[in-house]
Protein backbone atom coordinates (compact mmCIF):
# COMPACT_ATOMS: atom_id res chain seq x y z
CA UNK A 1 0.00 0.00 0.00
CA UNK A 2 1.29 3.57 -0.98
CA UNK A 3 0.71 6.29 1.60
CA UNK A 4 0.42 9.11 -1.02
CA UNK A 5 1.77 9.04 -4.78
CA UNK A 6 3.79 12.19 -5.67
CA UNK A 7 6.17 10.92 -8.33
CA UNK A 8 6.41 7.41 -10.34
CA UNK A 9 9.41 6.78 -7.23
CA UNK A 10 6.84 6.11 -4.92
CA UNK A 11 5.69 2.96 -6.67
CA UNK A 12 8.29 -0.33 -7.49
CA UNK A 13 8.48 -2.25 -10.36
CA UNK A 14 6.33 -4.83 -8.98
CA UNK A 15 3.69 -2.60 -7.84
CA UNK A 16 3.36 -1.00 -11.27
CA UNK A 17 2.83 -4.03 -12.36
CA UNK A 18 0.50 -5.39 -9.93
CA UNK A 19 -1.42 -2.09 -11.01
CA UNK A 20 -1.60 -2.60 -14.72
CA UNK A 21 -2.80 -6.13 -13.93
CA UNK A 22 -5.51 -4.81 -11.61
CA UNK A 23 -6.62 -2.78 -13.97
CA UNK A 24 -7.25 -4.74 -16.84
CA UNK A 25 -9.16 -6.32 -14.41
CA UNK A 26 -11.24 -3.30 -13.89
CA UNK A 27 -11.97 -2.78 -17.46
CA UNK A 28 -16.10 -4.08 -17.38
CA UNK A 29 -16.10 -2.22 -14.38
CA UNK A 30 -14.68 0.89 -16.00
CA UNK A 31 -16.76 0.61 -19.27
CA UNK A 32 -20.16 0.20 -17.05
CA UNK A 33 -20.71 -3.44 -18.18
CA UNK A 34 -20.45 -4.44 -14.11
CA UNK A 35 -20.71 -2.61 -11.06
CA UNK A 36 -18.22 -3.22 -8.49
CA UNK A 37 -18.64 -0.77 -5.49
CA UNK A 38 -15.53 -1.65 -4.34
CA UNK A 39 -14.96 1.77 -2.80
CA UNK A 40 -18.60 2.55 -1.46
CA UNK A 41 -18.77 5.21 1.09
CA UNK A 42 -15.14 6.46 0.50
CA UNK A 43 -15.02 10.14 -0.55
CA UNK A 44 -12.56 11.74 -3.12
CA UNK A 45 -11.51 15.43 -3.00
CA UNK A 46 -10.65 17.28 -6.22
CA UNK A 47 -8.86 19.96 -5.68
CA UNK A 48 -7.68 21.50 -8.50
CA UNK A 49 -6.01 24.92 -8.27
CA UNK A 50 -5.52 24.70 -12.31
CA UNK A 51 -7.90 24.02 -14.76
CA UNK A 52 -7.77 20.34 -16.28
CA UNK A 53 -10.48 18.06 -18.04
CA UNK A 54 -9.27 14.95 -18.32
CA UNK A 55 -7.76 14.25 -14.82
CA UNK A 56 -10.09 15.65 -12.63
CA UNK A 57 -13.01 14.00 -15.16
CA UNK A 58 -11.18 10.61 -14.85
CA UNK A 59 -10.68 10.83 -11.66
CA UNK A 60 -14.33 11.40 -10.67
CA UNK A 61 -15.46 8.27 -13.10
CA UNK A 62 -13.00 6.20 -11.41
CA UNK A 63 -14.29 7.17 -8.06
CA UNK A 64 -18.56 6.60 -8.98
CA UNK A 65 -17.51 3.61 -10.95
CA UNK A 66 -16.30 1.87 -7.87
CA UNK A 67 -19.21 3.04 -6.19
CA UNK A 68 -17.57 6.11 -3.72
CA UNK A 69 -18.10 9.57 -4.24
CA UNK A 70 -16.35 12.90 -5.19
CA UNK A 71 -16.66 16.37 -3.74
CA UNK A 72 -15.03 18.88 -6.15
CA UNK A 73 -13.65 21.74 -4.04
CA UNK A 74 -11.80 23.46 -7.15
CA UNK A 75 -14.44 26.20 -7.27
CA UNK A 76 -14.38 26.46 -3.19
CA UNK A 77 -10.63 26.34 -3.05
CA UNK A 78 -9.97 29.19 -6.04
CA UNK A 79 -12.48 30.89 -4.48
CA UNK A 80 -10.02 30.66 -1.09
CA UNK A 81 -7.02 31.11 -2.87
CA UNK A 82 -8.06 34.70 -4.00
CA UNK A 83 -9.00 35.61 -0.77
CA UNK A 84 -5.42 34.69 0.26
CA UNK A 85 -5.69 30.88 2.03
CA UNK A 86 -2.62 29.05 2.02
CA UNK A 87 -2.52 25.82 0.45
CA UNK A 88 -0.99 24.45 3.98
CA UNK A 89 -4.58 25.83 5.52
CA UNK A 90 -6.99 24.73 2.21
CA UNK A 91 -5.54 20.80 2.55
CA UNK A 92 -6.24 20.53 6.34
CA UNK A 93 -9.45 21.40 5.57
CA UNK A 94 -9.80 18.51 3.19
CA UNK A 95 -7.69 16.21 5.42
CA UNK A 96 -11.07 16.78 7.71
CA UNK A 97 -13.29 16.18 5.09
CA UNK A 98 -12.04 13.83 2.58
CA UNK A 99 -10.60 9.95 2.05
CA UNK A 100 -8.10 10.69 -0.56
CA UNK A 101 -7.30 13.90 -2.11
CA UNK A 102 -6.44 14.77 -5.72
CA UNK A 103 -4.31 17.74 -6.33
CA UNK A 104 -2.98 19.41 -9.28
CA UNK A 105 -1.32 22.66 -9.01
CA UNK A 106 0.59 25.49 -10.62
CA UNK A 107 3.87 25.06 -8.31
CA UNK A 108 6.05 22.35 -8.46
CA UNK A 109 6.18 20.74 -5.36
CA UNK A 110 2.83 21.26 -4.43
CA UNK A 111 1.73 17.91 -4.02
CA UNK A 112 4.47 16.76 -1.78
CA UNK A 113 4.20 19.70 0.19
CA UNK A 114 0.30 19.17 0.53
CA UNK A 115 1.29 15.26 1.85
CA UNK A 116 3.30 16.32 4.53
CA UNK A 117 0.27 18.74 5.95
CA UNK A 118 -2.44 15.92 5.54
CA UNK A 119 -2.83 12.63 7.17
CA UNK A 120 -5.22 10.99 4.43
CA UNK A 121 -2.58 10.05 1.01
CA UNK A 122 -2.35 12.60 -1.47
CA UNK A 123 -2.30 11.93 -5.23
CA UNK A 124 -0.33 14.24 -8.01
CA UNK A 125 -2.51 15.23 -10.54
CA UNK A 126 0.50 17.48 -11.77
CA UNK A 127 2.42 20.31 -9.92
CA UNK A 128 3.90 23.13 -12.52
CA UNK A 129 6.75 21.87 -13.97
CA UNK A 130 6.93 18.62 -12.03
CA UNK A 131 5.44 15.55 -12.03
CA UNK A 132 1.98 13.77 -12.95
CA UNK A 133 2.73 10.16 -12.00
CA UNK A 134 -1.37 8.73 -12.76
CA UNK A 135 -1.15 9.87 -16.34
CA UNK A 136 2.09 8.16 -16.67
CA UNK A 137 0.02 5.00 -15.47
CA UNK A 138 -2.37 5.17 -18.13
CA UNK A 139 0.32 5.56 -20.34
CA UNK A 140 1.88 2.37 -19.50
CA UNK A 141 -0.88 0.74 -19.13
CA UNK A 142 -2.31 1.76 -22.84
CA UNK A 143 1.72 0.37 -24.07
CA UNK A 144 1.18 -2.87 -22.65
CA UNK A 145 -2.23 -3.50 -23.72
CA UNK A 146 -1.06 -3.11 -27.04
CA UNK A 147 1.73 -4.88 -26.79
CA UNK A 148 1.67 -6.89 -23.97
CA UNK A 149 5.26 -5.85 -22.58
CA UNK A 150 7.34 -2.45 -22.23
CA UNK A 151 10.76 -2.94 -23.09
CA UNK A 152 9.61 -1.82 -26.71
CA UNK A 153 11.49 0.73 -29.34
CA UNK A 154 9.15 4.61 -28.01
CA UNK A 155 9.92 7.35 -30.13
CA UNK A 156 8.66 10.59 -28.32
CA UNK A 157 8.03 13.38 -30.07
CA UNK A 158 7.42 17.69 -29.53
CA UNK A 159 8.18 19.58 -26.77
CA UNK A 160 10.22 17.94 -24.82
CA UNK A 161 11.81 20.25 -22.93
CA UNK A 162 8.75 21.75 -20.37
CA UNK A 163 6.76 18.49 -20.80
CA UNK A 164 6.67 16.89 -17.84
CA UNK A 165 3.90 13.56 -19.55
CA UNK A 166 7.47 12.92 -21.39
CA UNK A 167 9.49 13.52 -18.65
CA UNK A 168 7.76 10.99 -16.44
CA UNK A 169 6.77 8.10 -18.87
CA UNK A 170 10.25 8.26 -19.98
CA UNK A 171 11.96 7.14 -16.56
CA UNK A 172 9.56 4.73 -15.71
CA UNK A 173 9.69 3.48 -19.23
CA UNK A 174 13.35 3.07 -18.63
CA UNK A 175 12.89 1.12 -15.88
CA UNK A 176 11.71 -1.67 -17.66
CA UNK A 177 14.25 -1.43 -20.60
CA UNK A 178 12.36 0.33 -23.16
CA UNK A 179 14.62 2.23 -26.08
CA UNK A 180 13.90 5.82 -26.32
CA UNK A 181 14.04 8.14 -29.39
CA UNK A 182 13.88 11.48 -28.67
CA UNK A 183 12.67 13.68 -31.36
CA UNK A 184 12.76 17.80 -30.79
CA UNK A 185 13.29 20.67 -32.02
CA UNK A 186 16.65 22.57 -30.27
CA UNK A 187 14.51 24.75 -28.90
CA UNK A 188 12.26 22.46 -27.22
CA UNK A 189 14.86 19.02 -26.80
CA UNK A 190 14.86 16.78 -23.77
CA UNK A 191 16.73 18.46 -21.19
CA UNK A 192 20.39 17.43 -20.72
CA UNK A 193 20.11 15.78 -16.84
CA UNK A 194 17.47 14.16 -17.89
CA UNK A 195 19.11 12.78 -20.90
CA UNK A 196 22.30 12.06 -18.49
CA UNK A 197 20.00 10.78 -15.17
CA UNK A 198 18.65 8.24 -17.71
CA UNK A 199 21.42 7.15 -19.29
CA UNK A 200 23.33 6.52 -16.08
CA UNK A 201 19.98 4.31 -14.96
CA UNK A 202 21.18 2.14 -18.13
CA UNK A 203 18.64 3.23 -20.62
CA UNK A 204 19.28 3.23 -24.50
CA UNK A 205 18.72 6.88 -25.51
CA UNK A 206 18.71 8.36 -29.01
CA UNK A 207 18.40 11.50 -30.06
CA UNK A 208 17.37 13.34 -33.35
CA UNK A 209 15.48 15.86 -34.94
CA UNK A 210 14.14 14.04 -37.67
CA UNK A 211 10.57 12.00 -37.12
CA UNK A 212 10.37 10.75 -40.75
CA UNK A 213 13.18 8.74 -39.95
CA UNK A 214 12.33 7.29 -36.80
CA UNK A 215 9.26 5.70 -37.70
CA UNK A 216 9.69 2.64 -38.91
CA UNK A 217 11.29 0.85 -36.04
CA UNK A 218 8.78 2.76 -33.16
CA UNK A 219 6.40 0.32 -31.34
CA UNK A 220 5.56 3.38 -30.10
CA UNK A 221 5.25 6.87 -31.13
CA UNK A 222 4.26 9.59 -28.48
CA UNK A 223 3.41 12.97 -29.83
CA UNK A 224 3.00 16.38 -27.96
CA UNK A 225 1.25 19.38 -28.50
CA UNK A 226 3.80 22.37 -28.68
CA UNK A 227 2.15 24.57 -26.22
CA UNK A 228 2.18 28.55 -27.19
CA UNK A 229 2.39 29.77 -24.15
CA UNK A 230 6.19 28.68 -23.67
CA UNK A 231 7.27 31.33 -26.19
CA UNK A 232 8.34 34.27 -25.63
CA UNK A 233 6.76 35.86 -28.44
CA UNK A 234 4.64 34.40 -31.53
CA UNK A 235 7.49 34.42 -34.19
CA UNK A 236 9.59 32.08 -31.76
CA UNK A 237 6.17 29.96 -31.79
CA UNK A 238 6.25 29.84 -35.00
CA UNK A 239 9.13 28.87 -36.13
CA UNK A 240 8.72 25.31 -34.53
CA UNK A 241 4.42 25.29 -34.55
CA UNK A 242 3.50 22.70 -36.72
CA UNK A 243 7.11 21.06 -37.66
CA UNK A 244 5.98 17.50 -36.57
CA UNK A 245 3.07 16.39 -37.99
CA UNK A 246 1.20 12.65 -39.11
CA UNK A 247 -1.13 12.22 -41.27
CA UNK A 248 -2.54 8.59 -42.47
CA UNK A 249 0.05 8.75 -45.62
CA UNK A 250 2.67 9.06 -43.09
CA UNK A 251 2.19 5.42 -41.58
CA UNK A 252 2.68 3.56 -44.83
CA UNK A 253 5.66 1.69 -43.84
CA UNK A 254 5.39 1.89 -39.47
CA UNK A 255 5.35 -1.90 -38.46
CA UNK A 256 1.88 -3.00 -38.08
CA UNK A 257 1.77 -3.20 -34.28
CA UNK A 258 2.84 0.61 -34.10
CA UNK A 259 0.52 2.37 -31.95
CA UNK A 260 0.20 5.98 -31.85
CA UNK A 261 -0.21 8.13 -28.52
CA UNK A 262 -0.82 11.41 -27.36
CA UNK A 263 -2.10 13.19 -23.90
CA UNK A 264 -4.49 14.93 -25.63
CA UNK A 265 -5.77 17.75 -26.37
CA UNK A 266 -3.91 18.05 -30.00
CA UNK A 267 -3.70 20.60 -32.05
CA UNK A 268 -2.50 19.51 -35.60
CA UNK A 269 0.33 16.75 -33.93
CA UNK A 270 -2.30 14.25 -35.40
CA UNK A 271 -4.52 14.54 -38.98
CA UNK A 272 -7.83 13.44 -37.97
CA UNK A 273 -7.83 11.16 -41.09
CA UNK A 274 -5.69 8.35 -38.70
CA UNK A 275 -8.21 7.89 -36.37
CA UNK A 276 -9.95 5.02 -37.80
CA UNK A 277 -6.40 3.21 -38.61
CA UNK A 278 -5.07 0.68 -36.20
CA UNK A 279 -2.26 2.70 -35.07
CA UNK A 280 -4.07 5.52 -33.45
CA UNK A 281 -4.22 4.48 -29.42
CA UNK A 282 -5.00 7.88 -28.21
CA UNK A 283 -8.70 7.98 -27.83
CA UNK A 284 -8.38 4.63 -25.91
CA UNK A 285 -5.06 5.96 -23.83
CA UNK A 286 -7.58 8.80 -22.87
CA UNK A 287 -10.44 5.97 -21.44
CA UNK A 288 -7.72 4.18 -19.99
CA UNK A 289 -7.32 7.14 -17.47
CA UNK A 290 -10.36 5.96 -15.67
CA UNK A 291 -9.30 1.95 -15.40
CA UNK A 292 -5.68 3.10 -14.55
CA UNK A 293 -6.80 5.35 -11.65
CA UNK A 294 -9.60 2.89 -10.85
CA UNK A 295 -6.47 0.46 -10.00
CA UNK A 296 -4.77 3.13 -7.93
CA UNK A 297 -7.57 3.91 -6.14
CA UNK A 298 -8.00 0.40 -5.10
CA UNK A 299 -4.54 -0.05 -4.22
CA UNK A 300 -4.49 2.92 -1.77
CA UNK A 301 -7.57 1.54 0.43
CA UNK A 302 -6.05 -1.61 0.02
CA UNK A 303 -9.30 -3.42 -1.37
CA UNK A 304 -9.20 -6.96 -3.23
CA UNK A 305 -10.45 -6.61 -6.88
CA UNK A 306 -12.30 -10.16 -7.36
CA UNK A 307 -9.87 -12.17 -9.68
CA UNK A 308 -6.86 -9.46 -9.29
CA UNK A 309 -3.85 -9.42 -7.31
CA UNK B 1 46.39 31.35 18.08
CA UNK B 2 48.34 34.05 17.13
CA UNK B 3 45.87 35.76 15.23
CA UNK B 4 43.81 35.88 18.27
CA UNK B 5 45.70 38.75 19.19
CA UNK B 6 43.79 41.04 17.02
CA UNK B 7 41.03 41.51 18.96
CA UNK B 8 40.86 41.31 22.81
CA UNK B 9 40.25 37.49 24.51
CA UNK B 10 36.90 37.41 25.64
CA UNK B 11 35.29 36.10 29.07
CA UNK B 12 32.16 34.41 28.44
CA UNK B 13 30.89 34.06 25.00
CA UNK B 14 31.32 32.43 21.42
CA UNK B 15 34.44 32.45 19.12
CA UNK B 16 33.54 31.38 15.90
CA UNK B 17 36.42 30.24 13.32
CA UNK B 18 37.40 29.20 10.31
CA UNK B 19 35.10 31.70 8.44
CA UNK B 20 35.41 31.57 4.91
CA UNK B 21 36.98 34.69 3.84
CA UNK B 22 34.71 37.93 3.70
CA UNK B 23 31.45 36.05 4.71
CA UNK B 24 31.61 37.04 8.51
CA UNK B 25 29.01 39.46 8.08
CA UNK B 26 26.26 36.82 6.28
CA UNK B 27 27.40 34.18 9.28
CA UNK B 28 26.02 37.10 11.41
CA UNK B 29 23.12 37.46 9.71
CA UNK B 30 22.39 33.82 9.40
CA UNK B 31 23.14 33.23 13.21
CA UNK B 32 20.93 35.99 13.84
CA UNK B 33 22.99 38.01 15.40
CA UNK B 34 22.58 41.76 14.83
CA UNK B 35 23.49 45.07 16.02
CA UNK B 36 20.51 45.23 18.20
CA UNK B 37 20.50 42.86 20.89
CA UNK B 38 23.20 44.09 23.83
CA UNK B 39 26.30 41.61 23.85
CA UNK B 40 29.37 42.76 22.32
CA UNK B 41 30.17 41.29 19.21
CA UNK B 42 33.94 41.52 17.58
CA UNK B 43 34.84 40.99 13.45
CA UNK B 44 37.89 40.30 12.47
CA UNK B 45 38.25 39.63 8.16
CA UNK B 46 40.87 38.58 6.33
CA UNK B 47 42.90 37.45 8.52
CA UNK B 48 45.70 35.22 7.24
CA UNK B 49 45.54 31.39 7.84
CA UNK B 50 47.37 28.25 6.62
CA UNK B 51 44.07 26.18 5.85
CA UNK B 52 42.07 28.60 3.82
CA UNK B 53 44.61 31.67 3.26
CA UNK B 54 42.50 34.22 4.89
CA UNK B 55 39.86 33.67 7.11
CA UNK B 56 37.17 35.90 9.50
CA UNK B 57 36.23 35.04 13.15
CA UNK B 58 33.76 36.49 14.89
CA UNK B 59 33.69 36.85 18.63
CA UNK B 60 30.22 36.97 20.66
CA UNK B 61 30.42 38.04 23.84
CA UNK B 62 27.99 36.34 26.97
CA UNK B 63 26.23 33.84 24.23
CA UNK B 64 26.87 30.57 24.17
CA UNK B 65 26.25 29.54 20.49
CA UNK B 66 24.53 26.01 20.55
CA UNK B 67 25.12 23.05 18.24
CA UNK B 68 22.51 24.00 15.94
CA UNK B 69 22.87 27.21 15.08
CA UNK B 70 26.20 26.52 14.19
CA UNK B 71 24.66 23.76 11.76
CA UNK B 72 22.87 26.71 9.96
CA UNK B 73 26.49 27.47 8.96
CA UNK B 74 26.36 24.10 6.52
CA UNK B 75 25.60 26.56 2.94
CA UNK B 76 28.45 29.18 3.68
CA UNK B 77 31.09 28.31 6.31
CA UNK B 78 31.07 24.17 6.56
CA UNK B 79 34.80 24.59 8.16
CA UNK B 80 33.64 26.94 10.63
CA UNK B 81 34.23 25.82 14.04
CA UNK B 82 33.10 27.38 17.95
CA UNK B 83 34.92 27.85 20.98
CA UNK B 84 32.95 28.28 23.85
CA UNK B 85 34.61 30.60 26.22
CA UNK B 86 33.82 29.92 29.94
CA UNK B 87 35.98 32.47 32.08
CA UNK B 88 38.48 32.76 29.61
CA UNK B 89 39.35 29.99 28.87
CA UNK B 90 38.05 27.42 26.20
CA UNK B 91 35.35 24.76 27.66
CA UNK B 92 33.40 23.57 24.87
CA UNK B 93 34.25 22.71 21.05
CA UNK B 94 32.37 22.40 18.03
CA UNK B 95 32.25 22.26 14.70
CA UNK B 96 29.47 22.24 12.00
CA UNK B 97 27.81 19.02 11.82
CA UNK B 98 26.18 18.36 8.29
CA UNK B 99 22.73 16.41 8.91
CA UNK B 100 21.01 14.76 6.35
CA UNK B 101 18.61 17.93 5.58
CA UNK B 102 18.67 21.40 6.82
CA UNK B 103 15.83 23.07 8.06
CA UNK B 104 14.80 26.57 7.68
CA UNK B 105 18.36 27.69 6.40
CA UNK B 106 17.51 28.75 3.18
CA UNK B 107 14.33 28.94 0.14
CA UNK B 108 14.27 26.75 -2.62
CA UNK B 109 16.34 28.11 -5.52
CA UNK B 110 13.72 27.59 -8.08
CA UNK B 111 11.06 30.44 -8.60
CA UNK B 112 7.94 28.03 -9.09
CA UNK B 113 8.50 25.74 -5.90
CA UNK B 114 5.23 25.87 -3.47
CA UNK B 115 8.11 27.22 -0.87
CA UNK B 116 7.77 30.74 -2.57
CA UNK B 117 3.61 30.42 -1.82
CA UNK B 118 2.21 33.47 -0.14
CA UNK B 119 2.68 33.04 3.81
CA UNK B 120 3.25 28.90 3.38
CA UNK B 121 3.88 27.87 6.75
CA UNK B 122 5.66 24.82 6.22
CA UNK B 123 9.51 25.06 6.85
CA UNK B 124 12.03 24.86 4.26
CA UNK B 125 13.51 21.57 3.59
CA UNK B 126 16.68 20.55 1.82
CA UNK B 127 17.94 17.10 1.57
CA UNK B 128 21.67 16.55 1.81
CA UNK B 129 22.78 14.64 -1.32
CA UNK B 130 26.25 15.05 -1.25
CA UNK B 131 28.62 16.99 1.64
CA UNK B 132 32.01 17.64 0.34
CA UNK B 133 31.20 19.73 -2.20
CA UNK B 134 27.70 20.60 -0.41
CA UNK B 135 24.86 20.07 -2.79
CA UNK B 136 20.69 20.30 -2.27
CA UNK B 137 17.75 19.07 -3.26
CA UNK B 138 14.60 20.91 -2.51
CA UNK B 139 12.42 18.05 -0.47
CA UNK B 140 9.26 19.46 -1.52
CA UNK B 141 9.64 20.19 -5.16
CA UNK B 142 12.85 18.29 -5.49
CA UNK B 143 15.25 20.27 -8.03
CA UNK B 144 18.76 20.46 -7.08
CA UNK B 145 19.47 23.87 -5.77
CA UNK B 146 21.98 26.62 -7.53
CA UNK B 147 24.63 26.63 -4.87
CA UNK B 148 25.97 29.93 -5.93
CA UNK B 149 22.36 31.44 -6.03
CA UNK B 150 21.12 29.90 -2.89
CA UNK B 151 24.01 32.30 -0.69
CA UNK B 152 21.04 35.21 -1.74
CA UNK B 153 18.45 32.95 -0.59
CA UNK B 154 19.73 32.43 3.29
CA UNK B 155 17.05 32.95 5.61
ZN1 LIG C 1 11.70 23.72 -4.13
Amino acid sequence: MVADLITMDDLTNEQINTLLNNAEKLLPAAKGDEYLPLLEGKLLGNMFFEPSTRTRMSFETAMKRLGGNVVNLGALASSSVTKGETLFDTMKMVDGYCDVAVLRHPRQGAAQYAADACAIPILNGGDGAGHHPTQTLLDLFTIRQAHGRLDLNVVMVGDLRYGRTVHSLSHALARFGANLTFIAPPTLSMPEEIIQDLEEGGANITVSEDLISNLQTADVIYMTRIQKERFPDEDEYQKVAGIYKLARNDLRDVKESMILMHPLPRVDEIHPNVDDTPHAAYFDQAFNGVVARMALLCHLFDVAIPGGE
Amino acid sequence: MGEMRRVTAICNGSVIDHIPAGTALKVLRMLRISGHRANPVSLVMNVPSGKFGAKDIIKVEDRELTQEELDRLSIIAPHASVAIIRNYSVAEKREVDIQKELVNVAKCTYSNCITHGNREPQPHRMTIISSDPLQLRCHYCGRPQDMDAIIDNLL
